[in-house]
């Protein structure tokens, strides 16, 4: 699954799984607004960012055909879109779409995949972002594997006894899916009560309480400089010399 | 001998249900390891959680000479160590280390404090490798541990255990009494499994209908109750005397 | 329907996660009120059901299959603060971890599905779901989420200047209809399917400022339906409204204090834009900040 190769690739130990979160997640914003407000010679700025990013991705230790593989779960998506634009006689900004969203996603998994995600929480945390939602989605992260294990579990049983359910009309199975469905969810509203007592048991006084504070050091700022500066310098190499008509 | 847990004429129904709990009498003295064995649905969960006040019935429910009512909860959820049956809900946090330093913040301790204490208790179940590793990529018996260590790293007096052995291979419960057999804290073990009771228990109580039948050493009732899975497959069919 | 970077014209982008920052931080204290945070294994584990209820396929015809998204069953499940709180989560996990919506592009999903989309679906609920419409009101709370949620997007996307011919246009309108009905569907036959496990776990509407809520699923629906309405008859998208509303002078004012740098760094005006970008983003960041510090002491 998607998220347990992210896991296994954000344990690596490289310089750039060392940096604070704070300074990888202050760099994509640089990289993304970069690529976001780029309109001319979109071609070659894709060529250079994509190498900008494919080294990176190489030099954090992380297998570089995976990751563009991985990234490249978003082109179905704006496929559609830019076969739209491109039918609506737009060709350019089709193509626009295609490759700013790859390039997007392509960083954003280059920092998941090299940051854990509770300590990706914790960066946002201490950025401002509320902290209740971000205990919420560090629960919603741990409890995924369990409960999408749970419903693999279920369907698959669906498919074995799917010799039966094939006979069944299309009303039946929708039936039987909504089933399906109740019994998680009963029984993830029960996993929750679970943990709750369990919280409660070990003394849980109504918040959490978080065991070390993020450290911001020098090596996180020149990274965060150099980081940021590289797609602004890119865009400028490009816009300046490229002839692409965009 | 101090005397751990009074329980005296228990009585607790669910809101929706029938009764659970139907005049439970218990006592555990210091030192003490105690098997509570009985059916699926007799009521063994819901009488620990009253231990610790997560539920409260009827009767008088007196931890370390405290009396469990709202006033005395925090003091008794420090003196009582509560290990649930599903691991996977116990470990809630991202890291082994979070999860077991999780019940030291919030006795109080400074984070370092809490790390300390925390580190020691993995040590104590040999699992301080794991430390910052995600409890979902554990062992089943390895999270039982950590979960094990969530609870020791609060320095209970008592240690109450849901059918620790439940998902374990043998080689893990193995592991998992001798672990036991060498913590100084009295135990309340919930189980099915007799060889497991047979290693770390010295008494047994039996559970029927909401109320403990009978009590006494654990090959006793094992032997009273037909509790054991006869090898003999002539007895498969044997009934448990009514 | 989630937004990937790239796509929305940067006013829209920006604009929207302007707005939603404040509103996920306002959702998040309504939600926490009165329980701590006591209530966040609950949240977060029904956020992972939604997330894992996706592997399991709900038949439609020929061949093709559909799946809950969620937002509505969660809104009868749990209330709106707290199912938006988690649709927030469920949609920061998914820009994160799967790509799947942009990161820049978060607050616009998070305005159309875990707020549109959860005040609209709650909107037929709160109204009906305690009588003799209640099943009729848990299907339209399902449709009617789905449908302002994917119109709210559809808006950005015109607005933003994505083109479409008006077959396609047609033609994902009728697609949206489709997935609205469908969810209606699912939330009702799960639903249906609890209560028949266990009776009363979807419990009634929850009585108590019933007007503010109304009003909020009331301007949700609205609003999905204004951007649509909008954004059809303004082709040209998001400059012409600019050159018409005088944003674009504002941009440029609020640009020039950094033109001197421009110059001294490599006289281009990309370079201007680019940096006007980056303090636009630093700006956004600071409003938020201020306005969640402001809403923190003021709920204190
Ligand atoms: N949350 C609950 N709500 C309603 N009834 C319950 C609940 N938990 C357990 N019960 C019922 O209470 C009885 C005792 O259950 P439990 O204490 O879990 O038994 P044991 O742990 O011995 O298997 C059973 O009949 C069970 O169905
Ligand atoms: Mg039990």
């Amino acid at each position: 699954m998607h998220h347990v190769v992210l896991e296994r690739w954000s344990r690596g130990a490289s310089a750039l799984h060392r940096r604070d979160p704070r300074a990888k997640l202050a760099a994509l914003l640089v990289f993304l607004v970069v690529v976001a407000t780029a309109h001319r010679a979109l071609p070659a700025l894709a060529a250079a960012l994509l190498v900008l990013l494919s080294a990176a991705v190489v030099g954090a230790g992380i297998p570089l055909a995976g990751a563009l593989g991985r990234a490249a779960l978003v082109l179905p998506f704006t496929a559609v879109f830019g076969a739209a634009c491109w039918l609506a006689g737009d060709p350019a900004r089709g193509l626009a779409l295609v490759l700013k969203s790859y390039l997007s996603a392509l960083a954003v998994l280059l920092v998941v995949s090299t940051t854990s995600l509770p300590v990706l929480l914790r960066g946002l945390e201490t950025a401002g972002a509320p902290r209740y939602l971000l205990m919420v989605a560090q629960f919603l992260y741990r409890y995924l594997f369990v409960i999408s294990e749970e419903a693999q579990h279920m369907s698959k049983a669906a498919a074995s006894r799917g010799a039966t359910l094939r006979g069944l009309a299309a009303r039946a199975r929708f039936r039987a899916a909504a089933g399906a469905l109740a019994v998680l969810f009963a029984r993830s509203y029960g996993r929750a009560g679970d943990i709750h007592r369990a919280m409660l048991a070990r003394s849980f006084p109504g918040h959490f309480l978080t065991l070390d504070a993020l450290r911001f050091r020098r090596g996180d700022a020149v990274f965060l400089v150099l980081a940021s500066l590289a797609p602004v310098a890119a865009r400028a190499a490009v816009e300046r010399f490229a002839r692409w008509p965009a | 001998m101090a005397r751990l847990i009074e329980v005296r004429n228990l009585r607790f129904r669910y809101e929706d249900g029938a009764p659970a709990l139907n005049g439970v009498d218990f006592r555990l003295e210091e030192g003490e390891t105690v098997a509570l064995f009985g059916a699926n649905g007799s009521g063994k969960t819901t009488f620990v959680m009253h231990l610790n006040g997560l539920l409260a019935g009827d009767g008088s429910v007196e931890v370390c000479g405290l009396a469990v009512d709202r006033h005395n909860i925090p003091a008794v959820r420090r003196k009582i160590g509560l290990v649930f049956q599903d691991s996977e809900s116990q470990l809630f946090m991202p890291t082994v280390l979070e999860d077991v330093a999780f019940g030291p913040l919030n006795l109080g301790m400074s984070p370092e404090q809490a790390v300390a204490r925390a580190h020691a208790a993995l040590a104590t179940v040999g699992m301080d490798a794991a430390a910052s590793r995600a409890p979902y990529h554990l062992s089943a018996g390895e999270k039982k541990r950590v979960a094990i260590a969530g609870i020791l790293a609060m320095d209970p007096e008592i240690l109450v255990l849901d059918e620790p052995t439940t998902f374990l291979d043998p080689p893990a419960q193995r592991a998992l009494a001798g672990l036991l057999a060498g913590l100084p804290q009295a135990k309340v073990l919930v189980t099915h499994n007799i060889p497991f009771a047979l290693a770390t228990c010295n008494r047994a109580v039996f559970f029927q209908g909401g109320v403990i039948a009978a009590e006494g050493p654990v090959e006793e009732i094992v032997s009273r109750f037909a509790w054991d899975f006869a090898p003999d497959p002539s007895k498969w069919n044997r009934r448990q005397p009514a | 329907m989630h937004i990937p970077d790239g796509f929305l014209a940067t006013p829209v982008w920006a604009a929207l996660d302007v707005a939603a920052a404040p509103a996920a931080g306002y959702l998040a204290r309504r939600a926490q009120r009165g329980f701590d945070e006591a209530r966040v294994p609950l949240l977060g584990v029904m956020g992972a059901f939604v997330f894992a209820a996706q592997m399991i396929n709900f038949p439609v015809g020929v061949g093709t299959s559909g799946h809950l998204v969620g937002g509505a069953l969660l809104a009868c499940a749990l209330g709106p603060a707290a199912a938006g709180v988690t649709m927030c989560a469920i949609l920061a996990i998914q820009a994160l971890v799967f790509q799947d919506g942009g990161v820049l592009a978060l607050g616009a999903n998070i305005v159309n599905m875990a707020i549109l989309g959860v005040f609209a679906g709650y909107l037929p609920f709160q109204l009906w779901g305690g009588g003799r419409w209640r099943r009729f009101a848990i299907f339209a709370a399902g449709t009617l989420s789905v449908l302002v949620s994917a119109l709210a997007a559809l808006a950005e996307l015109l607005i933003s200047g994505v083109k479409m011919p008006s077959a396609v246009l047609g033609m994902s309108l009728a697609l949206f209809l489709v997935s609205a009905l469908l969810e209606g569907a699912i939330t009702l036959a799960v639903i249906e399917a609890l209560e028949a496990i266990q009776p009363g776990f979807i419990g009634k509407p929850a009585a108590g400022r019933p007007f503010a809520l109304r009003a909020a699923g009331l301007a949700a629906v609205l609003l999905a339906a204004v951007g649509v309405w909008f954004a059809s008859t303004a082709p040209d998208g998001v400059q012409k409204l600019a050159e018409r509303s005088g944003i674009s002078q504002a941009a440029a004012l609020f640009s020039t204090p950094l033109a001197g740098y421009q110059v001294a760094f490599a006289g281009s005006p990309w370079l201007r834009k680019a940096i006007a970008g980056l303090a636009g983003v630093a700006l956004i960041y600071g409003v938020c900040l201020l306005i969640g510090r402001a809403a923190r002491t003021r709920s204190v």
